[in-house]
């Protein structure tokens, strides 16, 4: 395996596990998400120890409890709060957690005493999740109508240009306000939140048909197309087979950019409200008490979220470069066969 | 202030930046400085810098809404009579003295002698009629006009000699003389013209040119850079002189800064770059105050204000079969009280206000010391007395704990609120955890400000809501929009003619009644009475009142803020730095 194959494979497997941890979430948090403790808001995080006061290590993980600083056994494999694992399978084992009444808090808590490293996990599944979906969704379209249009050409290809152009020019953050103010007010607010991301990927659709199209139009005039052609492969054949294949590399380009751009832009629609609602936790929404200042300097691991984003967003980009120097051709958005 | 709509005496606080902290209450302060504890002699000269949240939109008072323009207007401009902001009582202002018919629909008001414009043109009567002509004229669009017509026609102002003008009223109005605050008094020498030709309305922008922007305040404008600064210097024809006789204001300049939000302004602040904070939130008052190892600062908690939190159900006409069915349980009033009972309105204080508020019983604040009805106290936090009350109303829960009707349909509802206003999706997530306690699902709902607004007023289309009103006085007419059956922000039940259930007609008559009497303890015991009626029936279920929090440079002196808007700038004319340190 040559080094930049390591780099890539490390790099998708980061990328796996975190989907993978985010998935498990309510295997790898101590806590539900919509858990208060309401004595403890703004908590610092639990100081975890290995050393006790005395010098003596101990194998078990421990912490001292505030107050009566009792020492509280951090235990793997606990039952706690009940949770679905993949929405399908019902449980309440935990990878970790402490003795009630005591609680950990690896990164704190929020205002409402809520457990920040319990947040996080869950508000992976949305975040990541509304990065793929709407990825997916945008590129979908793309691919469907760009076919169309650069393989179709003439009307065909005026008309879905002229309708990509006014996508282009939508002012989507207002179609995406109004389209909330229409919802049900009694749907659930990750249900909400889909219907919000499937509009999002469905606005996006118009710059990578371009890109789509382009590939499509230079495509079906190769040589190896028109050979098809004259063996008498169909319209249907020609595409699937010879033309389309010609984007996939593009497909993947636009794929490692537009995930992380859909995850920011779940960020920018919790601070106009468009986010997920109470008490789904997403990174977005986890990122409404950074702006103050007095947070900033106190709490500084409410930029937890903030962290996760940028490192997400690093590994998709990361992808991205390590494909294109595995595949110098991939660059232009086509490839020879 | 920001996002803030005045709804015919009431402001529906959308962005409600909201206050709170108490080491320092506000009470010994103020004694001490009446006791001439703090007083040091006055200081003439001085340049303030005050933040604004927003920038100011023009300099018309016909027109003004928001609470930046106010407040700047509010040291431009002046009125016949001011409640003062620590007492609250009503004082002589440009007018000299005031007279109540026995029938008290006639006031009589006397203006002082000599008063100048900030152009150095004598006050006449005719500025007066001007004035109220002006705000009375329905092509000006004035937000206040409502507050002038009583009785359902205008106040009638007529010249009774050259110092003398008299309002004649339809109907008895108690308190009539507190409608005078911040109705400002206008030259028509200047005004007069563009009155006549009727654009009024959009005179004095903030490209006029500031000779043209003539009143009777403490200061005058000098110089706008618009989206920067407004600087405004002594008025040298204000009329006002202090005990002493000096005339006034202190200060040389007053310098508005725009600073869009809090967490700038608190930094502007700390570096010394503006001298007066307001509508402060508790996190950052503590901050300061904790910062504040060299008193740099007075840091003032003023406690609770006018603004009241709240959550209510829609009891306005079904407008789909959903709500229709869901309004069978709104409409119980044992169902809304055990609601009130299982929201844990402590909680709300500490956790949303960082302890920096008061929780309610009803809209009257304990800020609001005169008219509160003391003998009425906050339900208690119990989820067994709520549970009670529940079951008591017809409601059961089923075999997975959930509260279900007599039909067995499940209770749940949304609870609308805004985007962007953190401190409300904070009440939101707490009241849904607590009514999950007694197994009623909540579902929040957050809309962008407008939406949210036409949920509400125009369709009507939501289950529960989420809401802040501030009232523009003590006094509880400002309240009547709230809670007359027909008034325009009589939220629960919206557009009524005629009162929909016989406790609203209570209320209906009992403000009616308080309106026309003039006997001060007998309005008491009246406005006691509805206050009774809001918590037994709790149409408006009270969460809290956030406190009013300030902070001043310790320089500056005579430094008096109150409850009600303009918090601190109220005394522009008397505040001056002390001689150490003018800047």
């Amino acid at each position: 395996m040559t080094r930049r194959n390591r780099k890539l494979t490390a790099v998708v497997s980061c990328l796996v596990m975190l989907h993978v941890v985010a998935a498990l979430a309510g295997f790898f948090a101590p806590y539900s998400y919509r858990e208060q403790n309401r004595d403890a808001p703004r908590a610092a995080p639990t100081r975890i120890r290995w050393v006790d006061r005395s010098g003596r290590f101990r194998a078990r993980p421990f912490f001292y409890a505030p107050g009566d600083g009792a020492v509280v056994p951090v235990r793997l494999w606990v039952r706690g709060s009940s949770y679905e694992v993949l929405g399908l399978v019902p449980s309440n084992l935990h990878l970790f957690g402490v003795d009630e009444p005591h609680r950990i808090f690896v990164l704190g808590t929020d205002s409402l005493g809520r457990d920040l490293f319990s947040r996080l996990l869950y508000g992976g599944q949305l975040s990541l999740s509304a990065g793929l979906v709407a990825a997916a969704l945008a590129l979908g379209i793309a691919l469907v109508m760009g076919a169309v249009a650069g393989y179709g050409g003439r009307w065909l290809d005026s008309v879905i240009m002229w309708v990509g152009d006014v996508f282009l020019s939508l002012p989507w953050i207002y179609m995406l306000l109004a389209a909330r103010a229409f919802l049900p007010l009694d749907m659930d607010p990750a249900e909400a939140f889909l219907v919000i991301v499937l509009l999002l990927g469905f606005l996006g659709w118009a710059a990578p048909m371009r890109l789509v199209r382009g590939i499509v139009m230079s495509a079906k005039e190769r040589e190896f197309v028109t050979a098809a052609r004259s063996a008498g492969a169909g319209h249907l054949h020609l595409l699937t087979r010879h033309v389309l294949p010609q984007t996939y590399s593009m497909l993947a380009t636009q794929a490692a950019v537009l995930v992380p751009a859909y995850m920011l832009a779940e960020v920018t629609l919790s601070f106009v409200g468009l986010g997920v609602g109470e008490p789904r936790p997403s990174w977005g929404n986890m990122l409404t008490d950074v702006p103050r200042a007095s947070v900033l300097s106190a709490q500084p691991w409410v930029f937890a979220p903030a962290v996760l984003i940028v490192v997400v967003s690093w590994l998709y980009h990361s992808v991205l470069s390590s494909v294109h120097k595995r595949e110098p051709g991939a660059a232009d958005f086509g490839s020879a066969e | 202030m920001k996002g803030v709509l005045r709804l015919r005496g009431s402001r529906l606080v959308a962005f409600c930046a909201a206050p709170a902290f108490a080491t320092l209450l506000v009470a010994p302060w103020a004694a001490a400085l009446a006791a001439g504890e703090y007083r040091v002699a006055p200081r003439r000269g001085g340049r303030l810098v005050v933040s604004v949240r927003s920038e100011v939109k023009h300099f018309n008072p016909l027109t003004a809404i928001d609470q930046p323009t106010r407040t700047v207007q509010s040291l431009l401009h002046a009125d016949l009579l001011r409640i003062d902001r620590t007492d609250l009582e009503i004082y002589p202002n440009v007018a000299s003295e005031w007279d109540v018919s026995d029938d008290g629909r006639t006031y009589t008001i006397t203006l002082r002698e000599g008063v100048r414009f900030s152009d150095g043109h004598l006050l006449s009567v005719e500025d007066v009629l001007f004035s109220f002509r002006a705000y009375l004229d329905e092509r000006v669009h004035s937000p206040q006009r409502d507050l002038l017509i009583v009785g359902g026609e205008p106040i009638r102002v007529e010249k009774l000699d050259e110092r003398r003008v008299t309002f004649e009223l339809a109907r008895p109005y108690a308190a009539g003389e507190r409608l005078f605050d911040s109705f400002h008094v206008l030259p028509e020498h200047i005004l007069g013209d563009s009155f006549e030709r009727g654009d009024v309305a959009s005179a004095w922008g903030v490209l006029t040119e500031p000779k043209q922007l003539v009143g009777l305040g403490p200061f005058r404008v000098k110089e706008v850079v618009a989206g920067e600064r407004i600087v405004v210097e002594r008025n040298p024809y204000y009329f006002k002189l202090d005990a002493s006789s000096n005339s006034l204001p202190y200060l040389d300049e007053v310098v508005f800064v725009s600073t869009p939000t809090e967490e700038a302004e608190v930094l502007r602040f700390r570096a010394g770059d503006v001298h007066i904070v307001e509508r402060l939130s508790a996190e950052n008052f503590d901050a300061l105050a904790a910062d504040d190892s060299p008193s740099r600062f007075q840091m003032l908690d003023l406690g609770p204000g006018l603004e009241y939190h709240f959550f209510f159900f829609n009891l306005s006409p079904a407008t789909g079969e959903t709500l229709g069915a869901r309004q069978s349980w709104f409409k119980n009033a044992g169902f809304r009280r055990a609601v009130a009972n299982a929201v844990d309105k402590q909680a709300i204080v500490d956790l949303v206000f960082g302890g920096r508020a008061t929780p309610l019983a009803t809209h009257v604040t304990t800020g609001n010391k005169h008219w509160l009805n003391r003998e009425l106290g906050v339900e208690p936090y119990s989820v067994s007395a709520a549970k009670r009350g529940l079951r008591e109303s017809g409601f059961r829960w089923d075999g997975e704990g959930r509260l279900v009707d007599e039909s067995g349909a499940r209770v749940e509802f949304s609870l609308l609120t805004n985007a962007g206003n953190r401190k409300r999706a904070m009440m939101a997530s707490l009241i849904q955890a607590d009514l999950d306690q007694v197994g009623i699902r909540v579902r929040i709902a957050t809309l962008e400000f407008r939406a949210y607004v036409a949920r509400i007023f125009d369709t009507r289309d939501h289950d529960a809501a989420l809401m802040a009103l501030v009232s523009g006085d003590t006094d509880p007419n400002p309240q009547l929009s709230v809670l007359m059956s027909d008034g325009g922000t009589h939220v629960w039940r919206l557009g009524q003619d005629a009162p929909h259930t016989s406790w609203e007609a209570e209320i209906d008559r009992l403000m009616q009644q308080q309106l026309v009497t003039l006997d001060g303890r007998r309005r008491k015991e009246l406005y006691d009475r509805v206050q009774a009626i809001m918590l037994e029936y709790q149409p408006i279920i009270g969460l809290a009142s956030p406190h009013i929090l300030v902070g001043a440079d310790n320089e500056l002196k005579n430094f008096r803020p109150g409850i009600l808007p303009p918090y601190t700038l109220w005394n522009a004319d008397e505040l001056f730095f002390s001689q150490a340190s003018a800047p």
